[in-house]
């Protein structure tokens, strides 16, 4: 079926692009032949990777932090009081004025592309997972307690099962988001990966390479969530399908 | 404000707590407990009976260590820190894990590969011990709370009414299963319940609390062997406690 429906779709944008022939709107094998000559030179492959690593530095330090600070406020109310207005000052600035700022504050590095992206995020997650803790049940922290389990275990075992639905949503909506904040980001102060080459396409009107990077990017994610987050999540939720 | 005494070598349970008192959010306040007082000795089963609503569980929540606003002290049995073994009115096992998960996390970490073959066969629970609680009846997701609260080898054992809300018949399954596996290793227990037959088939001694602010009433003592409590025996101890407690305390 999934297949059904993108085969549709590329038969529409070919005849479309038959029909009305354009420089600015290559037919689909154009493309394809794009991405096989960049993939045969290895740029495509090269920034590819250089992007890809970007998202997941982004995303890990995203959650990771997003969660920290998420679990935190959801559990103490007055800290919630009290840096709630950061939260929401934090989810309405603009990714493109985080991302100038930090170009501007610490410079065209590594460290301040990533920062700004994962800072983008991290207002999410903290939303999320704030809602995640404050849905907790304190039964189960209590049998915990007076079965004394130490604190590995209360988080592998209490804490992370009960959030779980809530880091599957933080990081769904938070792969897609990151990964199109780090093309903003490449595309402003790097040399390399997806968002540089988009930007380089774009100044010699090149779209067939411009659909052939962008294309070969959401294949990849496409890949990680069929092959990596779905099998995942079925594992995770294992207990609660056979209710009896 | 309290003193949680847990040293020394007395093997007994010993609770006096002066008061305790619930603050309401529009700034009532109810008190709940008044100078209770009472000792289960080591090894006992007592059973704590009362009328709903005064106090019995918020009792035991101060001896499980989950309430720590009260005046008075309790002495817990067994040297330094003593294990409980806990059995709440819900079972409370954790759904994303399987039975025997649910009671090897909560075995202290020595003890965690000890053989369970013996308690999960005395409960019934061989054949289930890789299913997920929601796989489980109530019936079994209890036995499956007792077997966590006995596989840790507890100093006490302290049980919320862990037959409410099951049939009578399943019910009585259980109290014989739990009498089963406690005699095999038996410890100092207290039970709360509202039920008189259950406390009359399963105690050594009865503590009958008041209304609220609960305090004890009086003591009822059982010293006849379990194996010797047929129907007949249960009967007479049902009309020499509703003698003893005439008119405290609501009909069962």
């Amino acid at each position: 079926m999934v297949l059904l429906s993108f085969g549709a779709l590329v038969v529409a944008w070919h005849l479309g692009a038959t029909i009305w022939p354009s420089r600015s709107f290559p037919a689909p094998l154009l493309v394809l032949q794009t991405f096989i000559s960049e993939t045969a030179s290895g740029d495509l492959p090269y920034n590819l990777g250089i992007t890809l690593c970007r998202v997941a530095a982004s995303f890990v330090l995203a959650m990771l932090i997003g969660s920290v600070i998420g679990v935190l406020l959801g559990s103490h109310r007055r800290a919630d009081q009290f840096f709630n207005p950061w939260v929401i000052l934090f989810l309405n600035i603009p990714a493109l004025v985080i991302i100038v700022l930090a170009y501007i504050w610490f410079g065209l590095n590594e460290a301040a592309a990533i920062g700004a992206v994962a800072l983008n995020k991290i207002p999410n997650v903290v939303v999320t997972m704030r809602e995640g803790t404050r849905a907790l049940d304190p039964r189960y922290a209590e049998m915990a307690q007076v079965y004394r389990f130490n604190a590995l275990d209360r988080l592998r075992h209490i804490l992370i099962p009960q959030l779980q639905p809530y880091i599957a949503a933080a990081s769904r909506s938070g792969i897609s988001l990151i990964w199109k904040i780090v093309l903003v980001v490449e595309l402003l102060g790097r040399s390399n990966g997806v968002g540089f080459q988009i930007n380089l396409f774009f100044q010699l009107f090149d779209v067939a390479a411009i659909l052939a990077y962008t294309l070969a990017f959401v294949a990849v994610m496409l890949f990680i969530e069929l092959v990596v987050v779905q099998p995942l999540e079925h594992t995770s939720t294992r207990w609660r399908r056979s209710a009896a | 404000m309290n003193t949680h005494q847990l040293a020394g070598v007395a093997a007994r349970l010993k609770v006096n707590l002066e008061e305790k008192t619930f603050h309401s959010s529009n700034s009532g306040t109810i008190e709940v407990l008044r100078d209770l007082r009472f000792e289960v000795e080591q090894n006992e089963f007592a059973c704590i009976l009362g009328p709903s609503g005064c106090g019995k569980t918020t009792t035991l929540r101060i001896l499980l260590g989950l309430d720590s606003d009260y005046h008075g002290s309790i002495q817990l049995p067994g040297l330094a820190d003593a294990r409980i073994g806990a059995v709440f009115q819900e079972p409370m096992l954790l759904p994303w894990r399987t039975v025997e998960q649910n009671v090897r996390l909560a075995m202290p970490r020595p003890m965690r590969e000890t053989n369970l073959d013996s308690l999960f066969s005395t409960l019934g629970l061989s054949k289930m011990r890789n299913f997920y609680p929601a796989e489980l009846s109530l019936g079994l997701a209890r036995r499956a709370a007792i077997a966590r609260a006995l596989a840790i080898e507890p100093d006490i054992l302290l049980l919320d009414e862990p037959f409410v809300s099951l049939d009578e018949s399943t019910a009585q399954q259980l109290r014989h299963m739990l009498l089963s596996v406690w005699s095999e290793r038996p410890t100092t227990a207290l039970m709360v319940t509202h039920n008189l037959q259950e406390a009359i088939m399963l105690a050594d001694r009865i503590i009958v609390l008041s209304e609220r602010p609960a305090h004890v009433i009086g003591t009822f003592d059982i010293r006849l062997p379990r194996n010797y409590r047929n129907e007949q025996v249960k009967a007479d101890l049902l009309r020499s406690f509703n003698e003893k407690f005439a008119g405290v305390r609501n009909a069962p």
